[in-house]
């Protein structure tokens, strides 16, 4: 079973996780993002998240259709939030279930990391001095105020 | 001629100014010829040399031709997780 979605509502992890149980598994690994206070050395006050929806949620059914080939997982299920994040909220989580840990713990780290490098999702914090910046792993942060 | 809509979103939409670009489409033209013609709009400056490009919500090749029925989309580097 596989499941994802973009959602504009809080994500509850422990929802995820009773999703993929079932008797035959022996592992369930939970990978959760969450909002932090710093980011490059910055004070970071807040989070928007904005997506090109359609695209995201199918590069995420692409993912897990990866990653249950590669790993064998019995279920994974990913949701990643839009919207304006605060502090310690939970931007995405993943939860992969398999018979045996190792595979389950893989899962979560490909998800994540093919997330980071192919879902079109984008973030720009508010920071403490009042700036707000998009965030470009690949070459710094593109002022707009 | 017949035109192709791109979508623009994130740092790209507030840098060009607009959410999407009205592009003119010849026939055989490539997702290359569009970034060559997005290029020209004010607020390109922020394009890097290699831009990504979605057509029909899946990442595309600079030598994909594109019909002007094709959903079109500039992607700015992706930041989610």
């Amino acid at each position: 079973m596989t499941r994802s979605a973009i959602v504009t509502r809080e994500i509850d992890p422990t929802a995820l996780l009773a999703e993929v149980q079932s008797a035959e598994i022996g592992a369930i690994s939970i990978f959760a993002g969450t909002v932090r206070d710093t980011n490059d050395g910055r004070s970071v006050t807040a989070i928007d998240y904005s997506a090109y929806t359609s695209m995201a949620e199918s590069e995420l059914e692409s993912i897990l259709a990866e990653a249950r080939d590669r790993f064998g997982v019995t279920a994974i299920v990913v949701e990643h939030r839009v919207g304006s994040l605060a502090l310690g909220d939970v931007s995405v989580a993943i939860v992969a279930a398999h018979a045996h840990r190792a595979p389950a713990l893989d899962c979560t780290r490909f998800v994540i990391e093919e997330i980071k490098k192919r879902v079109p999702i984008w973030k720009r914090e508010h920071y403490a001095d009042g700036a707000l910046e998009w965030v470009d792993p690949t070459a710094g942060r593109v002022a707009i105020t | 001629m017949s035109t192709v809509t791109v979508q623009l979103f994130a740092s790209y939409a507030e840098s060009f100014g607009r959410p999407t670009l009205e592009i003119p489409l010849d026939p055989g033209t490539t997702v290359g010829d569009l970034v060559r013609s997005i290029r020209s709009f004010p607020g390109a400056y922020v394009l890097p040399e290699s831009p990504r490009m979605a057509v029909n919500r899946r990442f595309a090749s600079f030598d994909q031709v594109v019909d002007p029925r094709d959903d079109v989309a500039l992607i700015p580097p992706v930041a989610g997780g």
